[in-house]
């Protein structure tokens, strides 16, 4: 990065350490912490997106999109989230590799043959001449999809609670006003059930966040991947040889996290306040009649 | 090789006992679903031991989070932040590195050699690191209903005359229980639920003996088939956590029976308070 990190057996104390800190692969650790970043700024929209279909499917009239919608949503209830990280993106990653063979391969071969997951080359996902870039993001993508269905179920879970919650005489209003279903659900359900809403999607964003380490398990190169390569002991044959650091990264790890909730404490703190004010709730209540 | 057979061989595979390979080929059903659930007795192990010592460790820190005196309040606060403001995963690693790092030989404490190789293995290392976090998160939801606590309850007390340990042990801690068992209840679902963390996160398992969700990632892994173990693993889990909820429905329903009307069903629906 430095100059003078040219020659790095010679440095010594603060110099060497400056230059091992900024070393390529520490640039690629401190890059992974923007990996992390934004997997929750995509998650999290597409999440609250299934969510909210989720739930407005878990109260459909059709039937089977009720049923699908409960099933959805109970889902998470019972099993560990970890299953489905490990599950849905090799799951997805068969089937779409699947359709692909029934399309573009001219074989009859099975695609399952004994303990192997066999499709010719032009159905592989990504394509193995494919460069290095396409397969990380293909990865993440799966990562995406993956923390987006699991959370996608909690939100709909906290979604559907908001809506029981909004006030049965509110709605009751709107349809003696003549509003169809439609129009009570845009104009009355949806606006008035955020508030209800946030306390349990603020609890989701944390552990949305607390999720995030498990990217290590998909494979995806983040921040546990990085601390664990750069930690490990570092035999004089490396640059910067170093006995086991791992402790300390994943010291930097912890404090990165405990900042990042304590920060969204904070934020959503604020949140929570500006959007009980005015709504007959109890913490609305308390915001009318000020600091007592 | 019949399913008997297999179920013999494989259903303690995961404590040590039975065939000492993994099987290698032909993965049957009969097989998967045998050592899947032999992997299901180290979840249930960790999740009972940790909600175990957790619940006492809870209530004295939530105590001491109620405390006046700062002295006791704030490391209290701390410890309470610590652990629910990072990820589970972090902990475990964290744990992991710091355990190792102890001396291989043992401490030497007043000529005692204390060993500390244990510590390392999962079955200590790991439940530790589940007893504090647990403890964490149950003595944030102590806390909260220890302040919900109706006043009047407390004066009664006084009235009565109780002090310290008998005020705390018939009127607080009882009324503490009814108010945070639904709370309590799901907090349990997700630490039972974090126990398939332990075998991925730098925690060794010795000799391929792991939990659940090791053997179906094993077996996902061999098969390339992940529409088979996830399922099975998914459906013992669900299961458990059906159980689960029946147990604590029942501590609810005596924790509340002084109470005729009071007792809500706890219902198999996430709050999400973690």
């Amino acid at each position: 990065m430095f100059a003078q990190c040219a020659d790095p057996a010679s440095l010594e104390g603060l110099a060497w350490l400056m230059c091992y800190l900024t070393s390529g692969k520490h640039m690629l650790f401190y890059a992974s912490f923007g990996t992390v970043l934004l997997l929750l700024a995509i998650t999290a929209p597409i999440a609250l997106l299934f969510g909210f279909g989720g739930a407005l499917a878990s109260r459909s009239r059709i039937a089977p999109l009720r049923w699908f919608g409960k099933l959805y949503t109970s889902m998470v209830r019972g099993v560990p989230d970890i299953i489905f990280f490990l599950f849905v993106p090799i799951a997805l990653d068969q089937g779409l590799e699947w359709l692909r063979h029934q399309v573009l391969c001219d074989t009859d071969a099975p695609v399952r043959q004994g303990n192997d997951f066999v499709v010719c080359a032009a159905a592989k996902l990504p394509l193995s001449s494919s460069p290095p870039w396409v397969h990380d993001v293909y990865g993440f993508t799966l990562a995406v999809v993956a923390f987006s269905v699991v959370f996608g179920a909690f939100a709909a879970n906290v979604l559907h609670g908001a809506m029981q919650a909004v006030p049965r005489a509110q709605l009751e209003t709107a349809e003696a006003f003549g509003m169809s279903p439609r129009q009570v659900s845009r104009r009355v359900l949806i606006p008035q059930m955020w508030t209800y809403a946030v306390p349990g999607l603020s609890n989701l964003w944390m552990i949305l966040i607390k999720a995030t380490p498990l990217l290590f398990l998909l494979g995806v190169e983040d921040i546990v991947y990085w601390a664990r390569e750069l930690g490990g002991t570092k035999t004089s044959a490396f640059t910067y040889p170093h006995p086991d650091w791992r402790l300390y990264y994943f010291l930097a790890i912890l404090v990165f996290y405990l900042l990042m909730t304590w920060v969204s404490e904070r934020i959503l703190g604020r949140l929570t306040r500006r959007l009980s004010a005015g709504q007959a709730t109890m913490g609305g209540e308390a915001l009318r009649k000020g600091p007592a | 090789m019949s399913c008997a057979q297999t179920i013999t061989d494989y259903a303690l595979r995961s404590i040590g006992i039975g065939e000492r390979l993994l099987p290698r080929t032909d993965f049957d059903l009969c097989k998967q679903i045998t050592l899947i659930g032999s992997g299901l007795i180290w979840n249930l192990y960790f999740a009972f031991f940790a909600l175990l010592v957790g619940f006492f460790l809870a209530t004295a820190l939530a105590m001491a989070k109620t405390s006046g005196n700062p002295w006791l309040r704030k490391p209290a606060d701390g410890f309470v932040f610590l652990f629910r403001g990072s990820p589970l995963f972090i902990q475990f690693f964290l744990a992991y590195e710091t355990l190792v790092l102890l001396p291989r030989a043992g401490i030497e404490i007043f000529g005692f050699t204390v060993e500390t190789s244990w510590l390392t293995k999962a079955w200590a290392g790991a439940l530790i690191v589940l007893i504090l976090n647990t403890t964490a998160y149950s003595a944030q939801i102590f806390h909260g209903a220890l302040q919900s606590v109706p006043k009047g309850d407390i004066e009664a007390a006084d009235a009565y005359g109780l002090t310290g340990w008998h005020k705390f042990r018939r009127v607080m801690w009882p009324t503490m229980l009814r108010l945070a068992w639904p709370s309590y209840t799901n907090e349990a679902i997700f630490l039972f639920h974090a126990t398939t963390l332990v075998y991925f996160s730098g925690f060794p398992a010795f000799q391929q003996r792991g939990d659940a969700l090791y053997y179906a990632t094993y077996f996902a892994d061999r098969t390339f088939n992940p529409f088979v173990a996830y399922p099975i693993v998914a459906t013992y889990f669900i299961i458990c956590t059906l159980i689960l909820i029946g147990l604590f429905g029942m501590v609810n329903r005596r924790l509340n029976r002084h109470l005729p009307g009071a007792v809500t069903r706890l219902k198999y629906r996430p709050e999400l308070v973690r």
